[in-house]
């Protein structure tokens, strides 16, 4: 079977879905209050010039800053049933999805890519969190199945990006059901001895963290990610008491003991090619000999808002 | 006996009876049985009809029943030599998790379960059957001893979830579960589970991800409480029938999902009013699941049971 369907080079358009490209051309950081020239805060992958606030980063975004000159190639997902609950709230789930799909330009709330970083050949998945809160339903755990499966396929480790308010409520039980199916995706990385690394970005929360962002090999956290399983409010409406500063926020993690690192984002890539070659006892990569990630400025050009190709 | 709301109707004619007898205790010679007995076919007809057409959301109360047999009423009842095993060996005993060795109709098993504790002592005692990290790997620990000595693990599930504490946060729930589950993926014995009560999300997946799965008639398994889901998806946790009908989240439904394999049948008026009829139906549950896994080498249940979560979602209700 064929999971590869498009090699994608990406064009400047499809670097961006509708909502990254703001407005105007200035961002304000909602850490800081600071304004950010929008080319400048994308040249910095979305981290804040001035307070290093880590904002979102679409999959498509980390991976053409991820993959050596942002070259990947998309792993198919096997499409799974819509709505099979028939589920209703306010709103219906389709049309919950057909306006997450036009907001984000994105089928799901989860990208799987092959490609390889400094000259390593890699799967990487990566979560949505502007595609309904990044939540995992059957299409999330079909696409972590996906990659794990083709990672043992090719013999290369997965790297994973977590990003999620936690479950799918609107699949209900065939949501929750997606712990222990992702569960088995790690399950057959460790069989075929190869290195699953999560890297949790904010925020990552519920059942995704109550699975497989918590099975990985090497654990790293993006800084000041929020990694929980029940969320502050709801701890301190148990509790009925504040919590302490930086309560699971990913320094806080690191500190009892449930993290092995926290990057930053900038720092990342390097860190992901040295860690992966070491557990695969590769030679040390030669990062100065390899051609650079294109310049992502170059690439991130504002675009009109309504322009070209850009997926719908 | 605790009514819940829509039973009300029952307690008045219940209650009408009951005061009837006692009325005919205190004055001798006064013959009330007829009327009482008539009360009682009444109060038996509306029982039976409340029950049949239970909605989501009375399920959700029943379920949640503080008079319904709990994981130690189970345990006493079905389980001989019951061999209580304590602690996680890192840091507590969690007391909302049973655990230990037993023997079930003469196999050497190991049991565990959530106990939500029968009074406000034992309930306070037990956290009212949320788990924290402690029990979780308390779990861990024993499907491992489970596993190197091939005892069948029986998990009996009954919690609204894991528990919201700081603690519970800081020494890594998540961790917890997520290493609860993939220990279920791993060993090579048969693992069966019966949702006795509630099923609250990562807390009972992290027991029952096993090669055959239960359901109490009257119990819930869900990805999220009614009034939680309701508080997120309405903004107003009042909303909790809809959300209950929303979800799915009765055996009956989960049935129809492939996600559970079979229903346990509750008495008429739920297991709460006939406790030791439920305890011996969940226990014939336990015998056949097991059956049915016999034979099966350490190879096959962990292949059996992996393909059993791969193979969930390929169903939906019908509209
Ligand atoms: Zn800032």
């Amino acid at each position: 079977m064929n999971w590869i369907t498009n090699y994608v080079r990406p064009k400047i358009n499809s670097l961006f879905s509708r909502r990254e490209i703001p407005e105007n051309l200035w961002t304000k950081c909602p850490e800081c209050g600071q304004m950010l020239f929008h080319r400048e805060l994308a040249e910095n992958l979305n981290v804040c010039t001035a307070c290093d606030h880590h904002m979102a980063i679409s999959p498509r975004q980390r991976f053409t800053a991820l993959f050596d000159g942002g070259v990947f190639t998309e792993v198919k997902v096997p499409e799974p049933l819509a709505d099979p609950l028939h589920f209703r709230d306010q709103k219906r789930y389709p049309e919950r999805m057909k306006a997450a799909q036009k907001a984000t330009g994105e089928k799901e709330a989860m990208l799987v890519a092959e490609g390889e970083i400094g000259r390593t050949p890699i799967v990487a998945a990566a979560q949505d969190f502007s595609f309904m809160g990044g939540s995992m339903g059957m299409y999330v755990g079909n696409a972590v199945i996906a990659a794990a499966e083709r990672a043992v396929k090719l013999k290369r480790p997965l790297i994973l990006f977590s990003a999620a308010g936690g479950a799918r409520m609107q699949e209900g039980i065939l949501s929750l059901m997606q712990m222990p199916r992702t569960t088995v995706a790690v399950e057959m990385l460790r069989e075929a001895g190869l290195p699953y690394i999560v890297v949790l970005t904010h925020p990552t929360t519920g059942g995704v963290t109550a699975s497989y962002a918590m099975l990985g090999d090497v654990q790293i956290a993006e800084p000041n990610a929020l990694i929980c399983f029940a969320g502050p409010r709801v701890i301190e409406q148990t509790i009925r008491e504040k919590l302490p500063e930086g309560f699971q926020r990913a320094e806080y993690l690191l500190d009892h003991g449930m993290l092995d690192r926290v990057t930053h984002r900038r720092k990342l890539r390097e860190e992901l090619i040295v860690i992966v070659r070491l557990l695969t006892g590769k030679s040390p990569a030669v990062l100065a000999d390899l051609p650079p990630p294109k310049p992502v400025a170059e690439a991130r050009a504002p675009v009109p808002a309504e322009g070209g190709d850009a997926p719908a | 006996m605790n009514y819940l709301d829509f039973e009300k109707p029952l307690a008045e004619i219940e209650g009408k009876a009951e005061e009837l007898r006692a009325l005919a205790r205190q004055n001798e010679g006064m013959n009330v049985e007829a009327e009482a007995a008539a009360l009682d076919r009444k109060a038996g007809d509306l029982l039976r009809q409340l029950y049949k057409g239970l909605t989501p959301w009375q399920k959700c109360q029943v379920a949640r029943h503080p008079d319904r047999p709990h994981c130690r009423d189970y345990i006493e009842a079905l389980f001989t030599e019951w061999t209580p095993l304590a602690g996680d060996r890192n840091f507590a005993d969690d007391h909302a998790v049973m655990g230990g060795l037993a023997r079930f109709e003469d196999r050497p098993v190991v049991v565990i379960g959530h106990e939500k504790g029968h009074d406000t002592k034992s309930r306070i005692e037990r956290n009212f059957g949320m788990a924290r990290p402690e029990g979780y790997r308390k779990a861990i620990r024993l499907m491992d001893l489970a596993d190197r000595f091939g005892l069948p693990v029986i998990t009996l599930i009954d919690t609204p979830g894991a528990y919201p504490g700081k603690g519970a946060e800081e020494r890594g729930q998540a961790e917890a579960i997520a290493r609860s589950t993939q220990k279920c993926l791993q060993i090579g014995v048969p693992i069966v589970s019966v949702v006795i009560g509630e099923g609250g999300s990562g807390g009972a997946v992290a027991f029952a991800t096993a090669n055959r799965i239960a359901m109490l008639e009257h119990s819930i398994y869900s990805v999220i409480s009614p009034e939680g889901c309701a508080s997120i998806l309405w903004k107003d946790a009042e909303k909790m029938r809809e959300a209950a009908e929303a979800l799915r989240l009765t055996a009956q439904d989960l049935e129809k999902l492939g996600v559970i394999d079979r229903i346990v049948p509750e008495p008429v008026g739920g297991a709460q009013r006939g406790r030791e009829a439920t305890v011996k139906a969940v226990g014939g549950a336990i015998k056949a699941m097991l059956k049915e896994l016999s034979g099966m080498d350490r190879k096959a249940l962990i292949a059996e049971r992996r393909k059993k979560f791969l193979g969930m979602g390929q169903k939906g209700l019908a509209a």
